[in-house]
């Protein structure tokens, strides 16, 4: 292992990394600390965004331009692979979002709310009425 | 025509269930798609039991999806190990689908039973594309196939209860998340080789050597493969998931979705990163294994507080992964014997008594196991299925979990680590208090008055017995699993030797 020396200029020309820790924390936390189901959502999606550009910059070649033949030799191109991994990342994420809202709309339906706590407080007293009539059956 | 599909068997085994599953959406009865399921699953289960036959010997096949050579085109390359998973996978869903028929009529309705089975071969198409292919990105896109189509189907519970909806919303956030860690640990991997070949990778990180980089890619893979397989911190999703899921989704999904992502896990752990990585090992021995016997211990406990049966037995799926874990981390041929034979175990096993679960849920309405008291006698079949496939959960000998814990035992002996072992049989004895617990409820207990329980139908009993027996069978004649677990742990070990020697 190479010891960690802090370099600033290494750090500011990687920036498109810190970019990508940024958001995908960003996008993190709001997965994990909002109740409003919808917003979990939305915070899944910067989080998976934020895995996009690491891909999408990782592809990325000083000076190179879009891969397509242009005849002469000398020409630099960026990595096209990633990219289209990324299309296809971008698919499944579109269709675990479309997922997510339909669950959110049915969940909605029956429990008429989409706040998170008051959903577990719903379900707490769904719980509690199920033992009574247990207790109450048995009886 | 047979040469041409002997020679494209392993994309067969993938494309049959995807195509079968857009045409059972538009069937519009729920006979007719659950008879075109069934083809299709048969199909699978024949193309698994002959790519099992062709890799018995140790041949790889390799197989160039669209004819693009390795490692730029996608390849599928089939080895013991995954035809052995696949066989699991195929062979389980066999089981399931008769099942089913009876199960899903009574817990869904009409309308949206042709498009159940149409998620029910997504979902295997998923989890055997996962096994199938030799391409780390491929990996990912057939574990969210695999991973969507299983929120739907536990969506589908929401007609029983409610709560499945919660539940399938939970489990989408964390699958997703879990899914995105493993994204970003390929990408790590991709920048250090360029490479996304399983094959390819495993030579290329050799030659590389460590590097932070290839840490944390090692790092984020393990994490969000965790999170799919439910390793014992990241298993918040499972519990809710498996109790509020129809029945036959239960069966299926807790015998075979946490299977492959061990399936994943080795694949990366052993072919991938390589049996020497010093990194690896050291996450295993001192992250991985003590999280493997909490797991066992705490899982246990929370079991035998459970009031619902199909809870307690989701609570003992999470300490069952812990034995697989263990499996791994011995870094032994006996510790990795120990896991594959356990995962094929528990599969059937674990099969077994969810569809018990589902028996009860269809003849009695619940599965509270305070309601099953004297149940024993209404339904004899189906209550001796559970005491014969929970002694096997216990780990009698003669059942298959016997012969599990017997290789888990040994391989730990070899280590001498003894300590490890007492931990193993002593997590076995909290097994023996929750199925004893609902032994006694079935058995022992009067019968409340005036509740008419009526035993299962022939079709939900006939699968649910053939795996009970399946779990005797492979128990008493052990040989014919160890020998293909062997040879799949040697194949592992032998393919990283190779490559860092």
């Amino acid at each position: 292992m190479e010891e960690i020396v802090f370099d600033f200029g290494f750090v500011l020309t990687h920036y498109n990394y810190w970019m990508f820790v940024v958001l995908m924390m960003t996008g993190l936390y709001i997965t994990v600390s909002r109740g409003n189901l919808v917003k979990k959502v939305v915070g899944l999606n910067i989080f998976q965004t934020a895995v996009f550009l690491l891909y999408v910059s990782m592809g990325k070649i000083v000076g190179g331009t879009a891969p397509i033949l242009t005849g002469e030799p000398g020409t630099v191109y960026s990595n096209p692979l990633p990219h289209v991994l990324i299309l296809t990342a971008i698919v499944v994420g579109i269709a675990t979002t479309a997922l997510a809202l339909a669950l959110v709309v049915r969940i909605r339906e029956t429990y008429d709310t989409i706040e998170e706590d008051e959903i577990i407080a719903l379900e707490l007293a769904m719980d509690t009425t199920a033992k009574a009539s247990a207790a109450g059956s048995e009886r | 025509m047979l040469a041409m599909i002997e020679a494209n068997l392993p994309a067969l085994q993938v494309v049959l269930p995807m195509l079968a599953a857009p045409i059972c959406a538009m069937l519009g009865r729920g006979a007719r798609a659950w008879a075109l399921t069934m083809v299709a699953v048969l199909l699978a289960f024949a193309v698994a039991v002959s790519l099992f036959v062709a890799t018995l010997d140790g041949t790889i096949i390799s197989y160039r999806m669209g004819n693009w050579a390795p490692p730029i085109g996608i390849e599928y390359r089939v080895d013991i190990l995954n035809a052995f998973v696949l066989l699991v996978i195929s062979g389980i869903a066999l089981f399931v689908l008769p099942y089913a028929r009876a199960s899903v009529a009574h817990e869904i309705s009409e309308e949206r039973q042709p498009l159940f089975y149409s998620a029910f071969l997504l979902c295997l198409t998923g989890l055997l594309g996962v096994t199938i292919t030799g391409d780390a990105f491929n990996i990912f896109v057939f574990l969210e196939i695999s991973s969507l189509s299983t929120y739907a189907l536990i969506a589908t519970g929401a007609e029983r209860n409610k709560r499945a909806l919660t539940a399938a919303y939970n489990y989408l956030i964390m699958g997703t998340v879990g899914a995105t860690f493993f994204v970003i640990g390929i990408g790590m991997l991709y920048m250090i080789t360029g490479t996304l070949n399983l094959a390819d990778l495993a030579q290329r990180i050799a030659e590389h050597g460590d590097s932070r980089t290839l840490r944390m890619g090692f790092v984020f893979i393990l994490i969000g493969v965790g999170l799919k397989l439910a390793m014992f911190p990241l298993h918040l999703w499972l519990p809710n998931a498996y109790s509020f899921a129809p029945s036959a989704v239960t069966a299926f999904i807790a015998a075979t979705a946490t299977k492959v992502a061990i399936y994943v896990l080795l694949r990366f752990m052993f072919t991938v990163f390589g049996f020497d990585y010093d990194f690896q090992a050291a996450t295993l021995r001192h992250v991985v294994l003590p999280l493997a016997i909490v797991a066992m211990f705490a899982a246990s406990i929370v079991a035998v507080f459970q009031d619902d049966l199909k809870r307690m037995l989701a609570y003992s799926s999470i300490a069952q992964v812990g034995y697989m874990l263990l499996g791994l981390t011995f870094l032994s041929h006996t510790g990795l014997m120990a896991s594959v034979i356990h995962l094929f175990n528990h599969a059937v096993t674990k099969g077994a008594l969810f569809m018990v679960a589902g028996c009860y849920i269809f003849a009695a309405g619940t599965s509270s196991i305070s309601s099953l008291r004297g149940i024993g006698r209404d339904m004899p079949w189906t209550t001796a299925a559970f005491v014969v496939a929970g002694l096997s959960l216990i780990g009698l000998p003669l059942t298959v979990g016997f012969v599990s814990k017997w290789y888990l035992v040994l391989a730990a002996l070899e280590l001498n680590w003894w300590p490890v072992a007492l931990l193993i049989m002593a997590s076995s004895l909290l097994a023996i208090i929750y199925i004893w617990r609902v032994v006694e409820t079935a058995y022992l207990q009067p019968a409340p008055e005036g509740v008419v329980r009526k035993e299962a139908p022939l079709w939900m009993l006939l699968p649910t017995w053939g795996l009970a027996a399946l779990s005797v069978f492979f128990g008493t004649y052990a040989a014919l699993t160890t020998a293909a677990a062997s040879r799949a742990a040697s194949a592992l070990i032998s393919a990283s030797n190779m490559l860092w020697q």
